[in-house]
């Protein structure tokens, strides 16, 4: 957590065009991303953590506007040219997708896939010097150099998402945005992934951004956290502090409503996330809040330091000063009904 | 009955809610066949003469005749009159249009149906067929169809519209069995296959009512194509005897020597009414294509204004 | 595959399980490339149910764990007849229903549901909720008359908490969220009141403050309408939670079985331990555990010989079944450790890996032409060296060098049986002491 962030981002915001009002799927986010550092990024889907990671690559869809500024290396992205972009992606801003089955070309083998990727970069590279870094690659991630001249299908699920990864990584980038690279896995495949993932932020300087669903991961792989409902980040900290003792009401529910293998009770959160094309005013997750106090459904919440390097957006932790009077009485709400949910 | 309406409901509330250029289309084109399918229901009303008339009252007609008064689109070297031959036209396209619909879709959807869903040889043998109808030059296909048929049941609309369904037949069987093929494999023929639905069921609510929201599109885009291939047989003499009705194509080719001569309006009124409804109902399909179809509605929508941040 | 675990007959006579499952297969011939359907060449077949045996008690909720490729689905869909049993007996109730005509197993079909992953898909797109859940009892014949379905739809969707029914009768699925079409699906599945009911991964596509809702609606359901479970998921925390007893399987066979606490509290099988260690946790105390079985789960077409998690399992030992598939995997895995000059030095002394491929416990590793089998040999002692651990060495019995490569012979393997351990069954050569000793007698090639 030293020195400038690589990646920034500042007032992001991202809509959706519809055919009626837009849906905005992410609406004001503030995150910074450090050299050798894994941020996780958590939340259910809809919440706009994809539509986030996409907006950092500039792989948003057509349909999508932008507003905002993301700062990479001290430059607006939200600036540049599709080719500009294009040039960025590979060797400073790396993705690894969901899905591996449908990224890699059936048509052609591992090899062809390495020596395009480089080459598109380094043009005047030659085919050893292409041949040795693609093998370095691989190896990291456990494929054989044997399998280098091998077609996509040949190769099973969980390899194929290895030589996406080491695709992703022959180019040395500075930010890699891994949106759910394991959840299409199996578990010790997935297990397998993540070592692979927490070992590169030891080894390398590369800032890792890993967007998932499950806290498990998070809370294995990642040194810090950014809790996203709704399209806001409504609580960021130090991984094992925000596990450990969650800030916002949102992240304290979503933790208890996880089944693991310590659970002995069912939890859930009443209601269903809102949708982004009307969210709720004020505070997005006061209609669901256990917590809500009158404030919550009136004004935005401010964003607060509850402790050095911990931000929240919740009226919970203040800042008192601003809160009206009577506003910290409880909300009253009427009930919701066990249908409504995602 | 009532699913079936409100699965109707549901279509025309999407049409209205859709925006631009599509609606448009659509609009456009049911405007233009709902006109020709007025003019083939009250021809005998709308059209000053009958189609084969070339007298009235005890006076036969001039001859290729200038357009003017009486005969607003003027008189053909039979006498006849153009306007009432265009009106009384729309008829037998519509009629035939009509029939061979009805024919194509009842043959058609249900052989996709079925060879689809049940597989094995029956869908071999049946796609064999429909592949070898496929593959010959449709014309020649029509005219072979109506060439045989003449001698049966002779040189009238249903020999057309049977002519026509042959052509036809293939194309409704290759998109209804492909798509039953997909849908068979969907999860929820699976879980009605498990519930313990009857076969018969199955493909009736299951899969027919899945796979007939296709078929508006094909029918319509095909309307179109069977108005052209209704002409092409005429215009060659292979279609409907001249006798039994007006026919466009027929129009068309018989004015080939007035062109010549300057004698412009025997073939430009019964060309411009079939360019006209190949138009409407080309119109129509592909309206309610880019209407219906998700893909290609999800790519016309528009990236937002986002406002500046309001303050909060 | 001879079980060794049978129920004594009487116990069998006064509780008979509601489903028992004995030696179950399900096989799947693979239609193979377009080139190896022209030459009418067979691709293989997938054995994706290996001999299945278990029971189903009534009342209980059985967790069928696996990983993608165990098989767990197939026999979801078995039990169903969606899937035919190539082998093997299924008796529901002392009724044999396993290779039944659709026509004979379709009455049977009103006691036996299953629930399906994909809410979404799951529901016909052209019907609204009232017809879709009530169909079932028209198919049955059971109820024919409009108004009387629709009234028994909304019972079950008001049971299933789609309350009130009015709302969702008439909607479409696609005017629903997640939640709310598996609960219309479950509606779907008690409206004929069946006694067991296969849910097939229920939760899985489901967010997670979504997930615990439906859980808790299916215990309810369970416990009001006397429903037996048979749970199928790749998810052990939801399972343990969920479940009385856990079957895991691997590459279509159970490995292991038995009383839900005592599987978590005391994983018998390898692989289950493996599983329950793998499992991200969110407890930030926690980090990625890094001891875990190697590479993936094989393909089912060829399965490992012997035991078929012997090529992963950490505990392997002489009789589990090594063979020429597990020499190649070593090499390559050394090779995958080299710096590239280093790997293409030794990778230019063999010949054709290929060679491997075919499964067998006795295999020549050819050296490239030009070269001698010691050389192969020595590439093989320097691994043996660097790695004396390995349980793979501990299956090979010798290793000779020939003038076109090294021949290698690997120990006579075992087929694991099926052992029981406690309350559980388990299939695994640790706890069969014909192994253990079959192990210990002959002498390793050392």
């Amino acid at each position: 957590m030293s020195g400038a962030a690589i990646l920034s981002l500042r007032g992001l915001r991202v809509w959706y065009g519809t055919e009626g009002d837009p849906v905005r799927a992410v609406d004001g986010v503030n995150l910074e991303l450090h050299s050798g550092q894994t941020l996780g990024l958590v939340g259910e889907s809809g919440c706009g953590k994809s539509t986030l990671g996409r907006s950092v690559v500039g792989l948003l869809p057509e349909a999508a506007a932008i507003a905002g500024e993301v700062s990479y290396e001290g430059r607006d992205l939200a600036g540049l040219s599709p080719k500009e972009m294009r040039a960025l992606r590979g060797p400073d801003l790396g993705l690894i997708f969901q899905e591996p089955m449908t990224r890699l070309d059936p048509l052609v083998t591992i090899e062809h896939h390495f020596r395009e990727t480089i080459r598109t970069h380094e043009p005047g590279i030659d085919r050893k010097e292409v041949r040795r870094r693609s093998l370095e690659a691989l190896a990291g991630m456990g494929i054989p150099p044997t399998r280098f001249e091998q077609y996509p299908h040949e190769f099973s699920g969980g390899m194929r998402q290895r030589i996406m990864i080491a695709l992703a990584l022959v180019l040395n980038p500075k930010v890699l945005v891994a949106d759910e690279p394991t959840t299409a896995l199996d578990v010790i495949v997935e297990a397998q992934i993540l070592g692979i993932l927490a070992d590169l932020r030891r080894n390398f300087d590369t800032a890792l951004l890993l967007i998932t669903h499950n806290l498990g991961i998070v809370a294995e792989a990642c040194d810090r956290v950014a809790v996203m409902y709704a399209g806001k980040i409504v609580e960021e900290g130090d991984a094992r502090d925000v596990f450990a003792k969650p800030a916002h009401p949102y992240t304290r529910e979503l933790l208890r409503s996880t089944i693991s293998l310590e659970t002995t009770g069912l939890h859930y959160i009443p209601g269903a996330p809102p949708n982004l094309i009307d969210p709720p005013p004020a505070c997005r997750f006061h209609p669901r809040c256990p917590s809500a106090m009158k404030v919550c459904a009136d004004i935005h919440p401010v964003e607060v330091a509850p402790s050095p390097g911990r931000r929240v957006s919740c009226w919970l932790h203040g800042p008192e000063g601003q809160i009206p009077p009577g506003g910290t009485a409880p909300l009253e709400r009427g009930e919701i009904a066990l249908a409504e949910e995602a | 009955m009532n699913r079936r309406l409100d699965g109707m409901r549901r279509m025309l509330a999407t049409v209205r809610q859709t925006k631009g250029v599509p609606k448009w289309m659509l609009y456009a084109g049911v405007g233009i066949v709902g006109l020709f399918v007025f003019l083939a229901i009250f021809a005998p009303i709308v059209a000053p003469y009958g189609f084969d008339q070339v007298t009235s009252g005890g006076v036969r007609f001039p001859k290729q005749a200038h357009p003017d008064s009486t005969h607003l689109f003027g008189t053909t070297v039979q006498s006849t009159d153009v306007l009432s031959r265009v009106i009384w036209g729309s008829r037998t396209a519509i009629e035939v249009v009509v029939l061979s619909l009805i024919f194509s879709l009842i043959i058609g959807v249900p052989l996709g149906l079925f060879s689809g869903y049940i597989g094995g040889k029956l869908d071999r043998v049946l796609v064999l067929i429909m592949d070898a109808l496929f593959a010959f030059p449709y014309l020649l296909l029509a005219i072979v169809i109506a060439f045989l048929l003449s001698d049966k049941i002779g040189q009238g609309i249903v020999t057309a519209a049977i002519a026509i369904t042959v052509v036809y037949v293939p194309q409704y069987f290759r998109v209804v069995r492909n798509h039953v093929i997909s849908v068979r494999e969907e999860t929820y023929v699976d879980a009605a296959r498990a519930l313990g639905a009857p076969r018969r069921t199955i493909i009736r609510r299951y899969v027919f009512a899945n796979v007939i929201q296709n078929v508006p599109v094909i029918a319509t885009l095909n309307a179109a194509d069977a108005i052209l291939t209704l002409a092409a047989l005429d215009f060659l003499g292979y279609g409907i005897q001249p006798t039994q009705a007006a026919e466009w194509g027929y129009d068309v080719s018989r004015a080939i020597d007035d062109a010549g001569a300057g004698i412009w309006w025997t073939g430009v009124w019964p060309g411009l009414a079939i360019v006209l409804l190949v138009t409407g109902f080309t119109l129509v399909g592909e309206g309610l294509n880019d209407v219906l179809n998700p893909i290609i509605r999800y790519r016309r929508i528009k990236r937002p204004e986002i406002p500046a941040e309001e303050t909060s | 595959m001879e079980s060794v675990v049978r129920s004594p007959e009487s116990v069998e006579a006064e509780a008979r399980p509601l489903l028992q499952v004995r030696g179950l297969k399900t096989t799947f011939s693979l239609r193979g490339s377009f080139l190896d359907r022209l030459r009418g060449h067979d691709a293989g077949v997938v054995r994706a149910l290996d001999g299945v045996d278990f029971e189903l008690r009534k009342g209980e909720v059985l967790g069928v764990v696996g990983e993608s490729g165990s098989g767990k689905t197939t026999l979801g869909r078995t039990l169903l007849g969606l899937a035919p049993a190539s082998a093997g007996s299924i008796e529901l109730d002392g009724e044999e229903i396993a290779g039944l005509s659709e026509s004979k197993m379709r009455p049977l079909r009103r006691r036996l549901q299953i629930v399906f992953q994909d809410p979404h898909a799951s529901l016909n797109p052209a019907m609204t909720i009232g017809a879709l859940v009530a169909d079932p009892l028209r198919f049955h014949g059971l109820v024919n008359e409009a108004q009387a379905l629709r009234s028994r739809a909304a019972a079950a969707l008001e049971r299933v908490g789609l309350a009130p029914a009015e709302q969702f009768l008439d909607k479409y699925p696609s005017d629903l969220s997640g939640g709310q079409k598996q609960r219309a699906v479950l509606a779907r599945a008690i409206i004929l009141d069946p006694d067991v009911l296969v849910a097939d991964e229920p939760v899985s596509m489901l967010d997670m403050s979504v997930r615990a809702k439906i859980l808790e609606l299916m215990l309810a359901l369970k416990d009001d309408l006397e429903l037996t479970y048979l749970y199928i998921t790749h998810d052990l925390a939801t399972a343990k939670f969920f479940c009385d007893r856990i079957a895991i399987m691997y590459l279509g066979k159970i490995v292991e079985i038995g009383p839900a606490a005592e599987i978590y509290a005391d994983p018998k099988h390898p692989y289950t331990e493996a599983l329950l260690r793998a499992i991200p946790e969110p407890d930030p105390r926690r980090s990625v555990p890094r001891d875990l079985p190697r590479g993936e789960v094989p393909d089912a077409v060829m399965p490992p010989l012997g035991c078929s998690f012997h090529p992963r399992c950490l505990k392997a030992f002489e009789v589990c079944g090594w063979e020429s598939r597990d020499l190649r995997t070593l090499l390559e895995s050394r090779w995958t450790q080299m710096s590239e000059p280093e790997f293409e030095a030794e990778r230019a002394l063999i010949g054709d890996l290929d060679a491997l491929d075919t499964p067998a416990t006795e295999c020549v590793l050819p050296a490239a032409s030009g070269q001698t089998g010691d050389e192969v040999k020595g590439i093989l002692d320097s691994l043996r060296a660097q790695e004396p651990d390995d349980p793979f060495w501990t299956g090979v019995e010798t290793v000779q060098s020939e003038p076109r490569g090294i021949r290698v012979t690997f120990r006579k393997n075992l087929a694991p049986r099926d052992l029981e351990q406690g309350n559980a069954r388990v299939r695994c050569h640790l706890y069969d002491d014909e192994a253990l000793a079959l192990a210990k007698s002959s002498p390793a090639s050392r």
